[in-house]
């Protein structure tokens, strides 16, 4: 075959185009973390002061903090991980462990996977139904409850992942010295599995810690201090949520700032997780 | 504890125990308690197992009986109403369901292409060194909170788009017969086009991730032997990549649509809550997500309530389908590449 010029040049001018809009659209994705996370930074930091840690949620048009909705955020947030993470690592140990090669397994891990991208709303309609209405009120343990179960689903598939991970010898040799199932799943299998695992509560922290819609209806707002878990409780994701849809130029700085907080508290925890998994993976 | 300088199980155990592995009627004891100790953790993990499937249960279970009522008075005709009046307590789905399909279908129509081009950037051009940066802070823009999409989409988005976009939109495409429809003003700034664009860039490290991780997955030896022919990358890419991988970029691309169906807060902000099917994508709508958060804590009636709580069931059953339908994608290919 002769050499076509027409042909080749065809054929590098498109490799190039392709390969030009490649590039555009990194440059394009990165653009919005930029753009989002400058604002935010913009926007929340100029409002950041230390009375956002010690003052209460003002009344329009008064000056004042975020100390009630940061320290129910906080309460929900680790309710829902001691009520999650079990149920959590308890599946995933079952569908690594006990029955790896069942069908109860599999079936569960098709049925998790969707309850991870299962939208959030839903989560918050459900625990109104079986909470809120039977309780007659809102309140901080549905809340919590709610945020639960978005945590289930992480921690069972990160705890499924890192336990299949675990080479099958060490388990051969345990049982070998003579231990029962339980005894090699807890000494040996959670220990080598443990950087995996609290890697996994870390990202689920993350995801529940900007969670807004399951606590609309459940945990509620609180304008005033309580940490009264059978009453509703303020949080920030709803904090913002009010503050930045009012009119009033004090509430809409607040929501930013709080925006911030929030911003930046889960970017530490994904990155602390990612370099946690990667210790992991290079030792 | 020590027996002849070896420890033994029941030892390791019960560490701090008082028994001695040579007592044998204690000795049989300890194995006892271990076995039942092993019975009993087994059927505690395989209990929270099957709490997950009774968690997926649970909730579709409730939302049908709640959603009853409000899907036995209006019947089928709820899914074809746009009507929906509080007062008169008459309610139909038809704008929220057609607000949630058309700002997830303006969201994939853009995070697609673009995604799959950042996947080809990372697997096929960028330096080694600059690869696993590019690729975590995309993904960092899965982890903000949707409430901080919203916040933005809301204060500097809308705005933004106001004067710019849909000015233009409006102005360029105003004398083409159907366009002129699709893009009628005025620029509210908030909008279904603002709401799908958003969506969008929250969809888009969803679809990145995971045809990158498809595309890694192609056997080395198939792209070396496309580019010994005298292939171009993109040829490579279009021609070997691509239809090596369809199955799980397929899956992937529906795992950004099931989060772009459901996706609540920062749709809420910004899609002004009309309860209109317009044309325009650049008018106000509604989605079903947004319906829930705005009204549903202000719901009165039981008719209303079980109004919303019908839109939130059609909703799940929506994402319910897309989902099962990616992960038995990515599934397939999954055992592909294993086996």
């Amino acid at each position: 075959m002769a050499f076509n010029p027409t042909l080749y040049g065809r054929r590098r001018r498109r490799n190039g185009i392709a390969m030009g809009l490649s590039v555009a659209a990194t440059v394009f994705g990165l653009g919005w973390l930029v753009l989002i996370l400058g604002v935010l930074l913009w926007e929340g930091f100029s409002g950041l002061s230390l009375a956002v840690f010690t003052e209460m949620t003002p009344p329009p048009g008064a000056s004042g903090g975020l100390l009630n909705p940061i320290i129910g955020s906080l309460i929900l947030t680790a309710l829902a991980v001691m009520i999650g993470t079990p149920i959590g690592i308890l599946a995933g140990t079952y569908m690594a462990e006990y029955g790896r090669y069942d069908r109860l397994t599999s079936v569960v891990r098709f049925i998790n996977d969707i309850l991870l991208s299962a939208p959030s709303i839903v989560v918050g309609l459900f625990i109104y139904e079986v909470m809120v209405a039977p309780m007659g009120h809102f309140s901080g343990w549905a809340g919590a409850v709610a945020l639960a179960v978005i945590v289930i689903p992480v921690v069972v598939r990160t705890t499924e992942d890192m336990l299949l991970l675990v080479p099958n010898p060490l388990r051969e040799a345990a049982t070998a010295l003579g231990m029962p199932r339980s005894v090699v799943v807890m000494r040996v299998a959670y220990r080598a599995a443990k950087a995996g695992m609290i890697t996994g509560v870390l990202l689920a922290v993350a995801r529940i810690s900007g969670e807004t819609a399951p606590l609309l209806f459940t945990a509620l707002n609180n304008q005033f201090w309580s940490l009264n878990l059978n009453a509703p409780i303020a949080s920030l994701p709803v904090v913002i949520f009010q503050f930045a849809l009012s009119p009033y130029a004090d509430w809409q700085k607040l929501a930013w700032t709080g925006a911030l907080i929030i911003t930046l508290a889960v970017l530490a925890l994904s990155i602390t997780a990612r370099v946690l998994a990667a210790q992991r993976q290079t030792s | 504890m020590q027996s002849g300088g070896r420890e033994t199980v029941a030892d390791l155990v019960l560490r701090g125990g008082v028994i001695t592995a040579t007592h044998s009627p204690s000795r049989a004891k300890v194995l006892d308690r271990l076995r039942r100790g092993d019975t009993g953790f087994r059927i505690l993990t395989r209990a929270a197992a099957l709490a997950v499937l009774g968690l997926l249960g649970g909730v579709i279970f409730s939302l049908v009986v709640d959603a009853l009522p409000a899907l036995q008075a209006f019947g089928f005709n709820f899914l074809i109403e746009e009507r929906w009046n509080p007062v008169t307590e008459r309610f139909g789905a038809l704008a929220p369901i057609y607000g949630t399909l058309v700002t997830s279908f303006i969201a994939m129509l853009m995070a697609v292409p673009i995604g799959l081009l950042i996947a080809v950037f990372l697997t096929e051009l960028c330096p080694q060194f600059l690869r696993r940066p590019i690729g975590i802070a995309i993904e960092l823009l899965a982890g903000i909170p949707s409430i901080i999409y919203g916040i933005w989409g809301l204060f500097i988005f809308a705005p933004f788009l106001q004067e710019t976009l849909q000015p233009f939109l409006i102005s360029a495409f105003g004398n083409i017969p159907v366009l002129s429809s699709l893009f009628a003003g005025p620029p509210y700034g908030i909008g279904m086009l603002t709401a799908g664009l958003i969506l969008a860039i929250m969809v888009l490290p969803f679809v990145t991730s995971i045809s990158r991780d498809v595309f890694e997955a192609v056997p080395p030896v198939l792209k070396e032997a496309a580019y010994g022919m005298g292939c171009t990358t993109w040829e490579v890419v279009r021609y070997v990549v691509i239809p090596y991988t369809r199955v799980g970029v397929i899956g992937g691309v529906m795992l950004g649509l099931g989060r772009a169906l459901g996706e609540t807060m920062a749709v809420t902000f910004v899609i002004g809550n009309a309860h209109k099917v317009s044309a325009s994508i650049l008018h106000p709508g509604t989605t079903i997500s947004a319906t829930i958060a705005n009204e549903f804590t202000e719901a009165v009636g039981d008719l209303y309530t079980s109004s919303l709580i019908a839109l939130g069931l059609i909703l799940f059953v929506i994402t319910f389908i897309v989902l099962a339908i990616a992960r038995y994608l990515l599934l397939r290919i999954e055992r592909r590449v294993g086996g």
